[in-house]
């Protein structure tokens, strides 16, 4: 038990690196891209006075050191600065902006898993037949489509075609959580159904190691029905890389929502780091990078975990 | 006696305007907008975005008619100018109330002046000419001018809004103004929420462009950022929106074949141009300059742009035909596209095969598509051409430095006064500077009647196009979409929802 403990310290020291080094590579690549968000800010009749007053006005003229010290004891003390252009705390801007990601992503990892779980497995158990061809050439194409395409293409069926869903938005003033989660399952079907091809591939393969082991075989001539012997015995001892990839599909869905959140125009994280981007809002595009690279860290810690509490003979 | 009456009574109906008999409705119209606008401050940030919004929440004290006249919107009329037009005297319209409940007055109009002044570009021009600011009494302010300043009635049609004085502050954190309607409620990202304000005191006339009578018809209006093109066009034909701006030209059979919404075309929305760098390197010399506007076919370059002739003009004035600047005087060497004539320019010059960098961007997809067809003529004529792509932002930035560039893509509007076109100001990167152009602004600034800054505005072209600066591409239309129900909107260059009925 110790030993795990330890461990698990171990891995948090890591995550404690990793964060570090994140906030000083966004802090870098955001000093080094082109682009001032004093000139975007006043637009294209300033003069380069009006922008160095402004920029004066903002910080954005002290030594970059300066700047760098100050960002790392406001992230020390919780404050991850002041947006530039909304006129909030970054860490308020990311909290209005949280309820739409999330649920984009509980949504989306609940559709992916729902399709990609019992297809992979069936697949597997009946490799070679034509349902198993259909399953491989479908999560191919499933895995080369782009969301934002497959977003316009469910928009245009069942918001356009079927009017079952509104085409984009979060819901307007006094809408219900219901009617706001209503505005997400047309993005969560794009992001799931992307996202299930690749977590129905790695079921498959993991089913099929699994399913020629001598252990399933053992479980047969004991007796066990086929549904135990898939389920109890196949499937837990297949766990693993399932878990892993379900772990990077959540961390992937938090980056990729960016692009299905501006096609779908949701106020979540991932829009306000795209119109962030474009604004050069610095202060947001360095909080918002770091909370998503804080979230993937801790997936994968999570991950690790499972492994553990799944197959005890793991060793971290 | 009856009947007489009756006509009487029908007679007169008839004769009163579609406006004077409308009636406000519970009715929400919901607009898909480009963005987020980055703040509802125009003063501070008057890009399109935000004074589309900020046109139904705040006024200024004069507006453009449908000539791009500065006309009274605050003002209670043009104001007094003394005769050595050095002295305006504005009276203000009486009555009027903001959004708190307070009442309009002088006070409030000098307050908020000064802040334009200090925080506005166009403000802190404004203010270099200005002597004095007061109040004359509550319902008149009196500007004094050290020197005398033409477009100063174009100036305070945009972007100058009027705020009470007790809200004034560095950076707003309320929203107040005079307009039809009143900011309820904002969630970046989401949506803008504006209701009817129920005390709005409209000025008379009939409806021209941004002037005449604004009626709050609809309950309220919501402004949905809705940045990809595609949805805005989807969520139109759905039934989400009520009006979708900025659609892009391919989808303009989609939405009338739809019969759920109908596209409608604002004619001149605005210019594109290719602006040269006469600051450093090698367009600094007038001869090469006029060799990039001999080599450019613009027509070939907004068909690339555009994609069909409905949705673009050819046209070498920098003012569209309607419009009060309209002007033929001095457009040469424009329209031609002669690579071969060009090329006798270069080698008359002797260009030494130096790249020329041009720059552009592809936000703007047509600047893109502009700079492509660009670079082929002036490789024809002989040019070498580095085409640099890079985002708007770093555009924005690269271009403030006159050793980055040659030639940047941009594009503008048709503002109201002809001296407030960007490449006029010194300062403004290109910094086109020369004696000829401050002569013949100097005359235009002297100038007090239209007919006369007219004439002075006709000096000024010609020597634009003598001196080069920039090039002119051609003017451009903007397609957006109106649902299937909603009546009585007119286009106009930021899109307004005054006078405009909801679906039922």
């Amino acid at each position: 038990m110790a030993r795990i403990a330890r461990a698990l310290l171990n891995r948090l020291w890591g995550m404690v690196i990793v964060l570090a080094l994140v906030v000083t590579v966004v802090f870098v690549i955001v000093r080094v891209t082109p682009g001032d968000p004093a000139a975007v800010m006043l637009g294209s009749d300033a003069t380069p006075q009006d922008i160095a007053q402004l920029r004066t006005k903002m910080g954005l003229d002290a030594p970059l050191i300066t700047q760098y010290g100050q960002f790392v004891l406001g992230i020390l003390k919780g404050d991850l600065g002041q947006s530039i252009f909304l006129n909030q705390p970054v860490t308020t801007a990311l909290a209005a902006r949280a309820e739409p990601t999330f649920f984009l992503t509980l949504f989306s990892i609940f559709i992916a898993v729902a399709i990609a779980l019992p297809v992979g497995i069936l697949s597997a158990v009946k490799r070679g037949t034509l349902f198993d061809q259909i399953v491989v050439t479908l999560t191919m194409v499933a895995a080369s489509v782009p969301s934002f395409w497959l977003g316009l293409l469910l928009i245009q069926a069942f918001a356009v075609g079927q009017g079952w869903f509104p085409a984009s938005g979060y819901g307007g003033p006094d809408t219900s959580l219901i009617e706001r989660l209503h505005h997400l399952v047309l993005p969560a079907m794009a992001l799931g159904i992307v996202n299930s091809a690749l977590i129905t591939r790695f079921t498959r393969a993991a089913m099929l190691d699994v399913l020629g082991d001598d252990y399933v075989r053992t479980a047969r001539a004991k007796g066990a029905s086929e549904k135990r012997v898939i389920l109890k015995h196949a499937l837990k001892n297949a766990m693993i890389p399932i878990i892993t990839v379900i772990g990077l599909s959540i961390a992937m869905l938090v980056a990729g929502a960016v692009v299905t959140e501006t096609v779908f125009g949701l106020p979540g994280v991932g829009n306000l780091v795209v119109s962030a981007v474009l604004r050069r809002d610095y202060p947001v595009i360095q909080g918002a990078l770091l909370v998503v690279a804080a979230i993937y860290v801790l997936i994968n810690f999570v991950v690790d975990i499972l492994y553990i509490l799944v197959d005890p003979r793991v060793r971290l | 006696m009856k009947t007489a009456l009756i006509l009487t009574t029908l007679a007169a109906l008839a004769g009163t305007s579609g406006l004077a008999i409308a009636q406000t409705t519970d009715g929400i119209l919901t607009v898909a907008t480009i963005g987020e606008p980055p703040t509802l401050d125009a003063m501070q940030t008057p890009t399109d975005i935000v004074l589309t919004i900020d046109q139904h929440i705040f006024e200024t004290l004069y507006t453009y008619d449908n000539e791009w006249r500065s006309v009274p919107l605050l003002a209670a009329a043009m104001p007094e100018i003394s005769e050595d037009g050095l002295t305006y005297r504005i009276a203000l319209r009486e009555g009027v109330k903001f959004h708190d409940g307070s009442d309009f007055d002088s006070k409030d109009v000098t307050a908020s002046l000064k802040r334009w002044m200090e925080i506005n570009s166009k403000g802190k021009q404004v203010a270099e000419v200005v002597e004095s600011l007061s109040e004359d009494g509550a319902n008149a302010i009196v500007v004094k001018l050290k020197s005398r300043y033409a477009p100063l009635l174009a100036t305070f049609s945009q972007a100058s809004i009027i705020l009470p004085s007790e809200k004034i502050a560095e950076t707003l954190t309320e929203f107040v103004g005079t307009g039809p309607y009143v900011l309820k409620e904002r969630k970046p990202d989401q949506y803008t929420q504006l209701v009817r304000f129920e005390d709005y005191k409209s000025p008379e006339g009939e409806p021209s462009n941004y002037a005449g009578k604004r009626v709050a018809i609809a309950k309220e209006i919501r402004f949905v950022p809705v940045p990809d093109a595609n949805t805005r066009v989807e969520g139109l034909i759905a039934g989400q929106f009520d009006f979708a701006d900025a659609l892009p030209v391919s989808a303009y059979e989609r939405v009338e074949e739809s019969g759920k919404a109908k596209p409608v075309i604002y004619e001149n929305t605005g210019w594109a141009s290719l602006n040269m760098n006469m600051k450093e390197g090698l367009l600094t010399r007038k001869e090469l300059r006029q060799a990039v506007q001999v080599a450019l076919n613009p027509n070939d370059m907004m068909l690339a742009a555009f994609s069909d002739e409905r949705f673009f003009s050819v046209d070498g004035s920098f003012f569209p035909k309607g419009s009060l600047w309209h002007t033929e005087a001095g457009v040469t060497r424009y329209g031609e596209g002669d690579p071969e004539a060009a090329a006798k320019l270069l080698e008359a010059a002797g260009y030494d095969g130096t790249p020329i960098r041009l720059m552009t961007s592809r936000q703007y997809e047509f600047h893109y598509k502009i700079g492509e067809v660009a670079k082929a003529y002036l490789e024809a004529a002989g040019f070498k051409v580095d085409l640099q792509v890079v985002d708007w932002a770093t555009l924005t930035t690269r271009r403030a430095d006159p050793k980055e560039w040659d030639i940047f893509i941009t594009h503008s509007n048709f503002p109201g006064d002809p001296t407030t076109i960007n490449t006029i100001t010194d300062a403004y990167p290109g910094w086109y500077v020369s004696d000829a152009k401050t002569k013949a602004v100097s005359v235009y600034m002297d100038a007090v009647t239209d007919a006369e800054k007219q004439k002075a505005w006709e000096g000024i072209q010609t020597v634009i196009y003598d001196e080069a600066p920039l090039f002119k591409v051609g003017n451009f239309n903007a397609v957006t979409g109106v649902a299937t129900g909603i009546s009585d909107y007119t286009p106009t260059y930021w899109p307004h929802f005054w006078n405009v009925t909801p679906k039922k």
